[in-house]
């Protein structure tokens, strides 16, 4: 398959990603929707770099891959403190700095 | 058809498919396990790359990792409210406007760059290549990443600490 078939994978996963976060109300839904465009991003980093001939990407996105991992532990976390706080998870009710 | 075509064709389709099943369906633990699924499929495509180091830490830490924390974060905040979690979507329509206008610009960038070209022969071991690269080259931010890895252990069990 020529490069561009994992381009347009990759742009049409990261579009899918981008809809679920501008539509979910739950943060853990649109944790998960993130979740989906940095995978989209990882695709198109490791198919670069494959094209290219060079390991640089793959280098990229193992970090990538681990800085994500670190990303999604503290934000649960934060959705369970906001849980105890504030007994929802709907990201339009997490107002407190409305005034 | 050669096999990386008819592997390409079907990854293709099951990561499109997990990945609307993970913004479309109403149940949030179904959610998870599409992205499961989706993650497990990309790992797929990583493969067809050639980079099976990858592949490989992709399912350890997305599929192992990512997976179970988001599982356990499901079941720690049902049990504190003691009901399940409202999972519904509001403004599909300018979602729909946003992601597709997105794709569209995407795509036609993707066609204008001429990147038909087929892909150069494999020239020594990738993750050898990866490993080498890691120690000298890109040492730095290597260790770098452990310092965060250790500051996010510590905020993640700090945030999520038993009350007083």
């Amino acid at each position: 398959m020529p490069l561009s078939a994992y381009l347009t994978l990759s742009a049409i996963l990261f579009s899918i990603g981008l809809f679920g976060v501008i539509t979910r109300r739950n943060t853990v839904g649109i944790l998960l929707g993130v979740e989906l465009m940095l995978n989209a991003v990882n695709i198109n980093l490791v198919a670069f770099s494959r094209f290219h001939g060079t390991e640089v990407g793959m280098v990229f996105s193992l970090f990538a891959i681990c800085i994500t991992v670190a990303e999604v532990a503290i934000g649960l976390s934060l959705v369970i403190l906001l849980f105890r706080m504030r007994r929802t998870a709907i990201a339009d009710q997490i107002d407190w700095l409305k005034g | 058809m050669t096999p990386e075509v008819v592997g390409f064709w079907v990854l293709a389709i099951t990561l499109v498919g997990s990945a609307l099943g993970v913004v479309l369906t109403k149940n949030l633990f179904h959610s998870v396990l599409w992205l499961a699924l989706g993650l497990i499929s990309t790992a797929g495509v990583f493969l067809l790359l050639d980079a099976e180091f990858l592949a490989a830490v992709q399912v350890l830490l997305y599929a192992g990792g990512v997976i179970t924390v988001v599982v356990f974060a499901i079941v720690v905040t049902e049990k504190l409210v003691g009901e399940k979690i409202s999972h519904t979507s509001t403004r599909l329509a300018g979602g729909i406007i946003v992601a597709a206008g997105l794709f569209g610009m995407l795509a036609s960038i993707i066609q204008r760059a001429g990147l038909d070209k087929p892909r150069p022969e494999m020239t020594g071991d990738a993750t050898a290549a990866i490993g080498m690269s890691l120690l000298t080259k890109f040492v730095l931010p290597f260790e770098l990443l452990g310092v965060l890895l250790l500051a996010g252990l510590i905020a993640a069990s700090y945030f999520a600490r038993p009350e007083e």
